[in-house]
This record gives C-alpha cells, structure tokens and sequence, in this order.
C-alpha cells in the first residue's frame, strides 16, 4: 500500500493554539493538534486524531479510556460532525499510551471540556482539505465545495465525490494553520447534541466486547497475589510447598512490597503462578505467609473516626477567611452548628483489577482496563527499571473505573511477574483482593457551624473539614488537604454570606487513599447541603426558599475577594487549560437555574403520606451544576425507599444527551450507595468487608423513578461523569429528616434509628 | 474426562471436576462474554444458563454441568436478535457494560419463566445482578419492552 503523508503538517505546530482561539470563537485547551507518523498512516491523515482511507472509511482515534461515560463514542462524534463524516462510516479505535495525544488520564470528568475544542479542529481541519481536494479536482473555488455526510458537494453543477475518492488528493496537500479552518455553526451540528448510542453496544450485549480481564496472549500464564492484610507490611517468610501441590500451580514468587506511601506501585506479596485463574486461585489458598504487618497494624476506623471528630471540634489551618466570623458568633442571635461524618468507601467496580503483561527483554507490553494510561507506562518503567519508551501500554474496555483505575499498581504487579517467570501473565485480583485492598475513599469528619440573625439569615459560616488526603498515598507527612480537594465543596462554597472562615485539621493517614467517583465533593457536598436543610428547618422556611436565599443573587465568585488563602484549581482548568479559566467560573445564577429546573419538575410542596417526604441539594463541581429532589419512604421497619429523583444539570453544551442522561441516572444510584450502603471499616489494620455480600452496593431493588433535565445553554462543556453524585446523597437525607424528623448526619443511613 | 456442551458445542475438559464453570468457560474454552464479578455467587456478572435456568457459573462446577447442556451469551442468539439483547439495544442500557452478559441472561431466563414481569417480579428476579454503574432504570425499561416485543 502507498505510504501518503501530508507534508508540511508541522505547520500546524507552529503558534496554531493563540490564533486557533480566535477562529473558534473560542479556545482549544490544548497547545497543537498532534501530527499522524508516516508508517502507521498510508491514507489521508491531517493529524494523529483521524485518518479516511480510499474506501472512505473514516477511522477516529479514541484517546481517552471508555469506562462507561460513552466518551469513545461522544469526542468522536464531535469530530465526525465537523468533518460532516457519515457515522455510518466511522470506525473508533482506542490508542494506546501515547504522548502525542496529550493527556490520556481519563479522571476528573474532563475529557469533553478538555478535548471539545480539538476534536472540532481535527475534524474541521480534514474537512477543509476535503473540500479543497474537490475545489481543485472540478476546478472550482473551494468555498463553492461543501461536504455532507461522506461526500463533497458542488451545488451549482450538481457534482459530487465520495470522501474516499478524495482521500489520495487531500493527503497531498498541506494541512492548514488552525486560524484558516473554518469551524461549522452550531446550528448546523448534525451529531453534536443527538442522543446517540455508544460504538461498543452491539458487541456489549453478544458478549464480544473486551475488557481487560479478556486479554489473552499466547503462552499466558495466570497469577493470584496474596497481599499483607494490613497496609505497608511485608513478607516475613513464606511456605509455597502446599500451594505448588496444586494441580495446575507451576510457581510461587514474591513481589518485593514498595516501601509506604507505595503511591502507584505494587503493595508486594506472594503470587500464585498457574495455568489458569482457577488453580492460581486454588493454591493461594493453600500458601503459608507469615507477615510482618508493619505501623498500620493497630488502625482502628472506629477510634480513627473519633480522632478525626475531635479534631473537627477544634480550630484548624484556616483555608479560607471573609469578614470577620468571631464578631458574627458574638453578635449572632442564634447559632446552629451540626457534625458530620462520612466512611471510607471502595470503588467495587464490576471489574476487578487485572492486567497482562508480557516482559520481551528489555522492553514490557501491557494490556489493561486503565484510566491513565501514561501512568502505566511510568510506573511499570520504574519497577522495571527500563525507559518509558521501551513500555507499550494497549488500553482496553474498562469493566467500571470510578477512579480505582487510574492507578496502575496492577499492571506494575503483571509486568514484574512476567519478568520473573520469563512469559506472558494475566494477574486477576479477586474480589476480596479488591475490596480489601482498594485505593479507599477518604474517611472525613467536619464541624459546621452558623451564626444566624434576627431574620434567620446567615451571618456567620465555620466550616471545618478533617480527612486523609490523597497526597499521602503518594508523600510522607502530608496531612493537610490540597487546594483541590478543598475546593470540593469548601472554600468554593457558593452561598451569599458576608463572613466565612473554612479550616482545614490534620489526618495521619493510614491506608491507601485515592479518587473514587466525586471525591472529596462526597462528604462536602453532604455536609454543606444537610446544613444548609438544616438552617431552613431551623428557621422554619420552606427549604428551596431558603437555599435561594442562600445562593443569593446571580454573580460570578472571585475567590480571592471571598478570601480563599489556598491555590484553588477548579477542576484543572486553571493548570490544564488556562486560557479556558474565564469560561469556567463559578456563576451563582446557574446555580439557581438548576435548583429551579429541578424543583418546578419535582411537585414540590406537594403533600405526601406519613413517612414520606421531599427533600433537595444543589452542588456545583467537575465545571457543571446539580441540583436534585429526591422523594423518599421510610418504612416502620426503618428502611428507605426512594420513589423519585429530579435532577437538573447545566453542563454548558451537551455532545450526547442520551450518555449525560446514563451519566445522571448510575450517579443517583452511586450516591444512593453512598448514602445507604457504603461503610469500609477497618480493625487491626485490616479491611473488615470482603465482598458484595458485606460491602452493599445498590441493586435494581432501590432503583428509583429518575428524571433528568438539562438547562440549554451556550456555555463550554462542563463535566458530567461525576457532578450527578455530590448533591443526591444529602437530598436524599434531607427528604429523611421531612419524611421522619430524623437528621442523617452520619453515613451510611442506619434504618435502625428511623424504626418507628 | 467431563464433557459438556457449551451453545451446541460438546468440548471435553481436562480440568478438575471442582473447577468452577466459569473459569472452564472463560480460561479453557475461551468463551469471554460470562464474566468474573465476585466469586461468590453474589453479583450474577457469570449468569449462564444450565438446561434452560439462569445459574451463576462461579458456583456451579464442571462436575455440576457435565452432560448438561449451557447456553452462554454468545450462544443466546447467532446474531443479537433475542428479544432480550434487542431491547437493550434499543434502550442504550450499557454504560461500562461489563455486567451486562450477565443481566441480559438473567433477563432472558425470566422473560421464558414470566413472559409478563411486573415491577415487583423484575426486582425480584434481578436482583442479584449487580451494575455498578447504575443502569437499573433501563434494565427494567428494557425487559418490559422485550417483554411486549415477544
């Protein structure tokens, strides 16, 4: 096959971004848009994003990982719309890590925000070579050429050319600088906005799709890793006689345990090497391990929780300081100050951890459900003590991430097995392994506290939060929480009062801490938005009333003004996509006009039988705004029920209705999770849950009546993976308190204290 | 050696009688769409279906399935066309979609037991399937559409 390459393609490198933003009307968030290499690109390939060949087939590259946020599918069809490709014809493939396509770490519900605008200019960008490949093959003006759906179009002589009959020409042309490409009109977007299934669902309901753990090499071997119970120990001594009698065992290794914090590296233990999954399960059960548990052995959740609540009783590292908060309690009439209190939680994504990786000398190759690829690429280069170049890391399907997935321990696990043995291994975590050795949510106790006037409005706000942050997964000594977790629902928090002080206490920390889905938005968005029902009730106004008061009017935060002492980084925004910052801002107004989308849908103030009752929460975060009604029944008995949920997002621009829809609906049931179900603890170090059958998760039982609406609007994209979690939680516990005059101030919710 | 028959195929297996149907389907017949959730019976991602019955193939045994005839999803439908697999098509249930294999078969067993679900049959009967991402609401959609469809 002919090799065409474009060029002068680097001149698209060349200054491209600062114009780029002109022409788009907007900016791109992101520096160049990455050039395809020769040998991997034999058709018309503009850049490293998309490619047509002589068929017209139109291949896409899908840069970030595909754990069920449809974003495979969504940046692609943000390209195939402005290349006026027919999705007919469009093939995804997923990329392996791969610096040329920029920051592959799908977290922090960023990838449409993030790469909207470049998949736009991708997209366009191929179009116009199109268009002018036409121009010059009917030779006419290119702006007389339009494409549509597959083909270039020539109105005034009726001709037109199939993509594929213009490939050859177009790769022989140069790639326009980003400030000639004419970007389409919104109103003339053909997929941008449409409910759109994903690329992998035909083969997700035949059993065809392939996840990580379905990687097959030839002469793969299979491995089941004990790990030390408790965080940080090591392998004393261990005896493998009874684990190798096994049928089907052929090896019994330890992998070295990296030193704490391990951050992304392997927790080290003893693998079982088999010829399948089943027999390396077998003989890990037969093995002998002595451990040496290390200075985690006596963490106690319970009385860790207690220490944590102490120390939320006491002032801490003030984060933010607005007025003066001291005169306002002085000067208050009354003051309402409430604890709360939120577990540490387990990803518990349907797919365990696992990975294949096959050592070649010198060089690895991997295969694995990854969030970061680029992380896996660094971290399996470092215990292999090889470059990152000589790493290939293949991205599958994830089987869920929620966070859990960004952290590459078991790939790094798989690669330094495959070294050991000399041949290609699958490692598969068990569930038990899974649950018992996550990257937990943080535990987190907080103090609130307002000073109220004469009016029942708030004069006065004191907000103390105490968690491990993640950073001391990664660092010795850190017990502070960073900027970005505290600006999680703390020193972001929006509401209209004229003196605010945030602090901050210290956690020593003492398992492995870690994203999971909302993150520190979990336990802030609980406390902040219980507070604010419980100010309401206090003062017995009607509760969305009361939150409007509390919004105040629209404007847009200067967090500086509002006397925020600590690097805020909304989201990345501000690190990743500076020049999008202005965009991004936190805007009290959309926060109003989801909480009012939310409530007109919701038959609020509507009256309910006994035990039932409505409860609400608006939270802003992942740049997008949401607000929920959730309608719960409690029974006699204590247990909850929730019939309906409401939620409004504003998210800017929607690429795909029907995923944000998905997206809203498992965050409801995530939260409903959180709320009623979620509860790691753990006891001489050790994790107390093993399995679905003690760490509860929700089940198609609980599953509400969930309505989702969307405020249309202009704005930039804004996240949408995450934002639906942070404020069902504590709808659902204010509805609790209207349903039975019971505050939730702990999670998860204990049915025993809401028994009649 | 066992023999069993996996979508109207006999295969002979050399493994321990014990080894769970799962790991016989996935690690030596190299089926790929029943899936590993939990081990314990207590998430329904290996649902299979044993003489017609949705059974978890992490708790049944070769020895359990030997001279019985299993249906996986592969083996559901030649090409997607099951009512069931054709409802959740239409209804874009998958997010992650791991879980799925699981759901469907599970679906797929009460729509030949209860050709009518309501609510409360379908909470019952699914149950025990777990979706981390949160589909239920389109599950449930999906099997009353399946069900009117059939």
């Amino acid at each position: 096959m002919t090799v065409i390459t474009n060029v002068s393609r680097r001149d698209l490198l060349k200054g491209a971004a600062a114009a780029a933003g002109l022409v788009l009307g907007f900016h791109i968030g992101f520096r160049k848009l990455p050039i395809a290499e020769a040998a991997e690109t034999p058709h018309f390939a503009p850049n490293a994003f998309v490619s047509i060949d002589e068929t017209g087939l139109v291949t896409i590259v899908a840069s970030r990982s595909e754990m069920g946020t449809g974003i495979k599918t969504d940046l692609p069809l943000v390209l195939a719309d402005e290349l006026e490709a027919d999705w007919g014809r469009v093939k995804v493939v997923q990329a392996p890590a791969d610096p040329k396509y920029g920051d592959q770490n799908t977290d922090g519900s960023r990838s449409t925000w993030q790469f909207f605008g470049l998949m736009r200019l991708a997209g366009a960008t191929a179009r116009q070579m199109l268009e002018t490949a036409a121009g010059q093959t009917w030779n006419v003006p290119a702006g007389e050429c339009r494409a549509q759906t597959g083909f270039v179009m020539h109105a005034a002589s009726g001709r037109k050319l199939a993509f594929g009959d213009l490939a050859k020409l177009a790769a022989l042309m140069s790639v326009p600088p980003a400030d000639q490409v004419r970007l389409k009109d919104r109103k003339d977007w053909r997929y941008i906005g449409k409910p759109r299934g994903v690329v992998d669902l035909k083969d997700i309901v035949r059993g065809r799709a392939t996840y990580g753990i379905d990687t097959v090499v030839p002469g793969m071997k299979y491995a089941s890793i004990e790990r030390c119970p408790v965080y940080g120990g090591e392998v004393k001594s261990f005896d493998p006689k009874d684990a190798l009698s096994v049928a089907g065992v052929e090896r019994v290794v330890e992998i070295p345990a990296t030193p704490m914090p391990s951050g992304f590296k392997p927790l080290g233990g003893v693998a079982v090497i088999a010829s399948n999954t089943w027999s390396a399960q077998q003989g890990r059960q037969r093995l002998k391990v002595e451990w040496d548990y290390g200075p985690n052995a006596g963490h106690d959740s319970t009385t860790y929780r207690a220490e944590l609540e102490a120390t939320a009783r006491e002032p801490g590292k003030v984060v933010r300081n607005h007025g003066d908060v001291d005169n306002a309690f002085a000067s208050a009439v009354r003051r309402v100050s409430a604890d709360y209190f939120v577990p540490y939680l387990a990803h518990a994504q349907m797919e365990v951890p696992n990975a294949v990786a096959h050592w070649l000398g010198g060089a690895c190759e991997t295969w694995s459900p990854t969030q970061n690829p680029a992380q896996v690429r660094k971290t399996v280069a470092e215990v292999l003590g090889i470059n990152e170049t000589d790493v290939t890391v293949y991205v599958t399907l994830l089987g869920g991430g929620f966070g859990r997935k960004s952290k590459p321990d078991y790939v790094a696990e798989a690669a330094l097995l495959s070294r050991i043995i000399g041949a290609p291994i699958k490692v598969t975590w068990t569930r038990e392994d899974d649950i018992q050795h996550d990257y937990y949510h943080a535990i987190c106790a907080q103090h609130l506290e307002a000073a109220l006037d004469q009016d029942g409005r708030v004069n006065g706000w004191l907000h103390r939060t105490v968690s491990p942050p993640i950073e001391a997964t990664f660092q010795p000594n850190i017990v502070y929480d960073s900027g970005g977790e505290l600006g999680q629902g703390v020193i972001d928090m929006p509401y209209y009062i004229p003196n605010v002080r945030c602090e901050n206490g210290t956690a020593a920390n003492h398992v492995r801490i870690g994203w999971y889905r909302s993150v520190y938005n979990i336990p802030h968005a609980f406390a902040v938005c219980s507070f604010a029902d419980e100010l309401a009730v206090a003062t017995g106004k009607d509760p969305v009333e009361y939150l409007r008061e509390l919004i105040g009017p629209p404007r847009i935060l200067d967090l500086k003004a509002l006397g925020v002492l600590v690097d805020y980084p909304n989201y990345g925004v501000n690190q990743l996509a500076p020049e999008l910052a202005n965009e991004y801002l936190i805007d009290t107004g959309r926060l109003r006009g989801v909480l009012d989308l939310a409530v007109a849908n919701s038959n609020w103030g509507q009256k309910l039988p006994p035990r039932q009752g409505r409860g609400v929460a608006v939270h802003r975060s992942f740049l997008s705004y949401v607000a929920v009604v959730a309608h719960v029944a409690v029974g006699n008995d204590g247990e909850v029920a929730i019939p309906r949920l409401d939620m409004a997002i504003d998210c800017g621009t929607v690429v795909n209705p029907d995923r944000v829809r998905a997206q809203l609906e498992g965050a409801a049931i995530m939260s409903i999770g959180n709320a009623l179900y979620g509860n790691i603890t753990v006891k001489e170090g050790r994790v107390e849950q093993s399995n679905y059958t003690d760490y509860l998760v929700p089940r198609i039982d609980i599953v509400p009546e969930t309505h989702v609406y969307f405020v249309e609007n202009y704005h930039l994209p804004g996240g949408v993976g995450e934002p639906g979690v942070p404020p069902t939680a504590p709808a659902i516990c204010s509805a609790i308190h209207a349903a039975t005059g019971r505050r939730i101030r702990a999670l998860p919710v204990d049915p025993q204290q809401l028994k009649v | 050696m066992p023999q069993i028959n996996i979508n109207g195929v006999e295969h002979t297996i050399d493994a321990d009688p014990q080894m769970p149907l799962l790991w016989v389907i996935r690690d030596i017949v190299g089926l790929i769409g029943t899936k590993f959730g939990c081990g314990v019976g207590a998430c329904g991602a290996c649902t299979v279906h044993l003489d017609g019955q949705a059974v978890r193939a992490c708790l049944t045994s070769l020895a359990d399935a030997q001279g019985r005839e299993v249906v996986t999803i592969e083996g559901l439908s030649a090409d997607g066309s099951h009512p069931v697999q054709r409802a959740w098509e239409a209804n874009n249930v998958p997010q992650c979609g791991y879980c799925q294999p699981g759901q469907i078969m599970q679906a797929a067993a009460l729509l030949t037991q209860t050709p009518h679900p309501s609510d409360q049959q379908i909470a019952d009967a699914m149950s025990g399937n777990i979706c981390r991402c949160g589909t239920y609401q389109r599950i449930r959609q999906a099997i009353k559409s399946a069900a009117e469809a059939v």
